[in-house]
């Protein structure tokens, strides 16, 4: 693929590439500075694979010092500055441009504090989204957004992002569980925003910081809110006869007062192909299915699960199966986690993000499947129902450029449908590069000059991640 | 000069008028809260009276819209018919600082007002998923939207929820919403000094079962002896059940009581508006935002040096304080304090001498300021917007 453009790089930076590195290696320790091509190259792309560009230099700092120092030397040098977590963004948001350094912080990965009382943890932004969990479970709490990437992604990804996850009904996404960070600006100045008190002093630039794409700054340490792991949690797997009755039941469920954890929805070759790679036990002839998560004591459980049954009979349910026992419940979401891996087993894919009202369902997910059969391809559909976070993917052979050019644009035309039905072009995996070119579907141009106008508060060069999200055509605003 | 405009559009074009007179402008929705902060002299009121209704409401989305200067009864009102409510039990601010009027939806979110639920369901910022505004310059502007999962571009609404009205003119705002609990009870301690309660409420609020309030009232406020509150809110089975493995997990601070019904919904009403603080009229009431397991401990420091009146609400992360206003009604000692444990102090009920003579707002350090006036010439390049409200000479 080759539809997106990136910013030309500046040949004035890259015949300074010697000198530029020699500062940087003057400012960090000698293994924390790569610029030898073959060591760069893991670094070329993320995991929006179809772009890459090799970058001028990686930087490995390991203290907010250092991230300072670094961005300092970049300013002085007029080098743009491309941050990087883990590299597992689905929207290029940390694919490097030639002329930049990636400032990568892989190596600032403690967890600082834990304190149970204030319910935080104090972490580096380089700490794995797991590990957080891992590291406060042995005190009974666990931290809520759970991105299907979280063995491997990292806080700062997730708050450059704004991610999400399979259990956001309840616990919201990053910002709704996120009470400060350490910002370090394009210039290299360090300002603490918020702390562990409930809510920062004066404008909420934590709130803002966080989904800003890494262009207000790098974000180097974070406060997170942790929580009380429930007493337990069990899910069901309900299968319809057709997406309208499983949309049906997710609404009467809502109405009833029923707020589970989760509700993930699967259509047809969603469940055939988790099934055939998870043998997770899915009813391939279902039209639709949903996995109902609920939390509480064994009791609560139980008397919730009743209520959502009792609803999904009154919707044609065809099968009910409650999980019994640890093993059921990991095998039940066992098949939805997998649902990517599965997918790239039998084609490539490309994976949208967009969201839509709920009550919109039906008639999206059949126009969707009419857009991509309109360009000779297929689509599986799993999403997160209880919010509208569409996640179709577009399977394609990568081989044949023809249909990866084909996936693009039926890939355009579903998020320009969610913007349409009154829902956005990404849910919780970022604009980046992807999604850049179709802003104006969603914003008018007094509205993204706004937003540019912001950003440049921070940044004022926009050295800081350029030509991501906004599309390169927008003029500077005076 | 009173600017009340019945549409967007007309807000928009009043807006428009404002800049091209550089005339600055005081934002008024229901006038219940124009006694917070500093007193502020402008030649015209740009009013959200005109704007009001309700605009998208679908229940089984959990999504409503309303437009700004829609009260916020009608609001709750139109949500109760459904079964649902906000999630983040708006303040009432009109029994503490004795206004009239009808608190509106933008006051609201401008304020991001949050009332006890706040340590469950999240804050006002937490629900608020759209806003549409007029910014400085008169453009008809939009962010979020309303879909409850969206990050699609910078994330305009978080700055505008609690900016005071300094950034731009609200006209629309898109929560989600929960539904009404089927049924509530709280749990009542008697007789616990402060740190004692401070300690057992951020023990509650770290178990599995979910209190949606957690607030001490100290011995003479609000009634005798002191009071350490827990509210459960859910299915009425689940509630007890969780009501009953609390009070057997804290069964070390004292035996406890039950308080349900109306008797409970009434006890929660009084200390999300601050009511056991409302009297005497004529001291100063301070607002803290602290790290919650530092409440008492900020309280203590701030008693070695001044008489107050505290009531404890968020599990200690936020403390009102009542204390007489000679001098500086205590700002030295309350911002040190609160500083000092990483949080601060918002002076929200005072004298017009008293607000003259002192910061209502924390002052921000240097840093932060001039990222918060970038901010306002971002989007109200004349500085048109509640001038001086928050900070003086910005």
């Amino acid at each position: 693929m080759s539809g997106i453009a990136f910013p030309a790089p500046d040949p004035d930076i890259l015949a300074r590439r010697a000198r530029i590195v020699a500062g940087l290696r003057a400012l960090l320790p000698e293994d924390a500075v790569i610029d030898d091509p073959v060591e760069l190259a893991p670094y070329e792309t993320d995991a929006f694979t179809a772009y890459r560009r090799l970058p001028l230099a990686v930087v490995l700092p390991r203290s907010t010092a250092e991230v300072s120092a670094v961005l300092a030397h970049c300013a002085r040098e007029g080098v743009p500055v491309v941050p990087r977590g883990a590299g597992t963004s689905l929207s290029g948001g940390a694919i490097p441009l030639e002329d930049a350094v990636v400032l990568g912080l892989a190596r600032m990965s403690r967890l600082l504090a834990i304190d149970t009382a204030d319910r935080t943890a104090r972490v580096q932004a380089g700490i794995t989204n797991l590990a957080i969990t891992d590291a406060v479970a042995e005190h009974g709490f666990f931290y809520a957004p759970d991105p299907s990437s979280q063995l491997a992604c990292t806080l700062g990804g997730n708050i450059a992002m704004n991610s999400g996850g399979a259990h956001c009904l309840k616990y919201g996404v990053t910002t709704n569980n996120l009470l400060g960070v350490t910002l370090v600006t394009a210039d290299g100045t360090v300002v603490e925003l918020g702390s562990e008190a409930l809510e920062p002093a004066g404008l909420d630039l934590v709130g803002l910081v966080c989904g800003g794409e890494g262009q207000l700054g790098v974000v180097t340490e974070a406060i997170v809110r942790i929580l009380p792991q429930p007493e337990g949690a069990r899910p069901v797997l309900l299968a319809f006869p057709s997406s309208e009755a499983a949309g049906a039941c997710v609404a009467e469920v809502i109405g009833a007062g029923i707020v589970p954890v989760a509700i993930e929805f699967m259509d047809n070759p969603a469940i055939r192909i988790c099934e055939a790679f998870a043998k997770a036990g899915y009813p391939t002839e279902a039209e639709a299915m949903l996995i109902v998560e609920v939390e509480g004591s064994d009791a609560e459980i139980d008397a919730e699960l009743a209520r959502i049954t009792a609803i999904a009979r009154r919707h044609g349910v065809t099968t009910v199966k409650e999980s019994r026992s640890a093993t059921e419940t990991a095998q039940i979401w066992k098949g939805r986690k997998s649902a990517f891996g599965a997918t790239g087993r039998i084609a490539d894919y490309i994976c949208m993000d967009g969201t839509i009202p709920t009550g919109r369902l039906p008639e999206v997910l059949g126009r969707m499947q009419e857009i991509v059969q309109g360009y000779g391809l297929r689509v599986a559909n799993v999403f997160h129902a209880g919010d509208g976070n569409l996640h179709p993917l577009i399977l394609y052979d990568v081989n044949d450029p023809g249909q990866a050019a084909r996936a693009e644009a039926a890939g355009a035309d579903i998020l320009k449908l969610c913007v349409e039905v009154g829902g956005c072009l990404t849910g919780e995996h970022g604009v980046g590069i992807e999604k850049r070119d179709l802003m104006r579907e969603q914003f008018t141009e007094a509205e993204l000059a706004q937003q540019w106008r912001v950003r440049a508060v921070f940044d004022p060069r926009r050295r800081l991640n350029p030509g991501k999200v906004f599309p390169l055509d927008l003029e500077p605003a005076g | 000069m009173r600017l009340e405009p019945a549409s967007e559009e007309a807000a928009a074009e009043a807006v428009q008028r404002l800049a091209r007179d550089r005339l600055p402008a005081r934002i008024e929705g229901g006038g219940t809260r124009q006694a917070i902060g500093r007193a502020v002299q402008t030649a015209a009121t740009l009013a959200t009276g005109g704007l009001r209704g309700i605009t998208l409401y679908e229940p089984a989305e959990m999504v409503v819209a309303a437009r700004a200067g829609t009260p916020l009864r009608e609001l709750e009102a139109a949500l109760a018919a459904k079964g649902q409510m906000l999630p983040f039990e708006p303040m009432d601010h009109r029994p503490l600082l004795g206004a009239a009027g009808e608190p509106t939806v933008g006051g609201i979110v401008a304020g991001n007002h949050s009332g006890p639920r706040r340590v469950k369901a999240g804050a006002c910022r937490d629900a608020l998923i759209g806003v549409r505004f007029v910014n400085g310059r008169g453009e008809v502007l939009r962010s979020g939207g309303r879909v409850m999962k969206n990050v699609t571009g910078l994330d305009l609404v978080k700055l505008l929820c609690g900016s005071w009205g300094r950034l731009a003119l609200l006209t629309e705002c898109t929560f989600k919403v929960l539904p009404l609990p089927e049924d509530s009870l709280t749990l009542v301690f008697e007789g616990l000094d402060d740190a004692a309660a401070n300690a057992l409420l951020t023990t509650a609020l770290a178990t599995p079962f979910e209190p949606s309030g957690a607030a001490h009232l100290p011995e003479g406020v609000g009634a005798g002896r002191a009071r350490t509150l827990l509210r459960l809110e859910g299915f009425a089975a689940s509630i007890r059940y969780r009501a009953d493995r609390l009070a057997a997990q804290l069964a070390g601070h004292g035996r406890a009581e039950r308080i349900e019904g109306e008797a409970s919904r009434s006890l929660w009403r009084s200390i999300r508006d601050v009511e056991p603080l409302a009297e005497p009229r004529e001291r100063a009431v301070w607002r803290l935002s602290l790290p919650p397991r530092r409440g008492a401990e900020v309280v203590a420091r701030i008693r070695a040096e001044r008489d107050c009146r505290v009531l404890y609400d968020w599990g200690g992360g936020l403390v009102w304080l009542a204390t007489a206003e000679a001098g500086d009604a205590g700002e030295a000692p309350i911002r040190a304090a609160a500083r000092a444990a990483g949080g601060h102090a918002t002076l929200v009920r005072g004298s017009l001498e008293l607000r003259a003579r002192i910061a209502a707002f924390e002052p921000p350090s240097a840093p932060l300021r001039a990222l918060e006036e970038g901010i306002r010439q971002a989007f109200d390049p004349l500085g048109l917007f509640n001038p001086g409200l928050v900070h003086a000479g910005s």
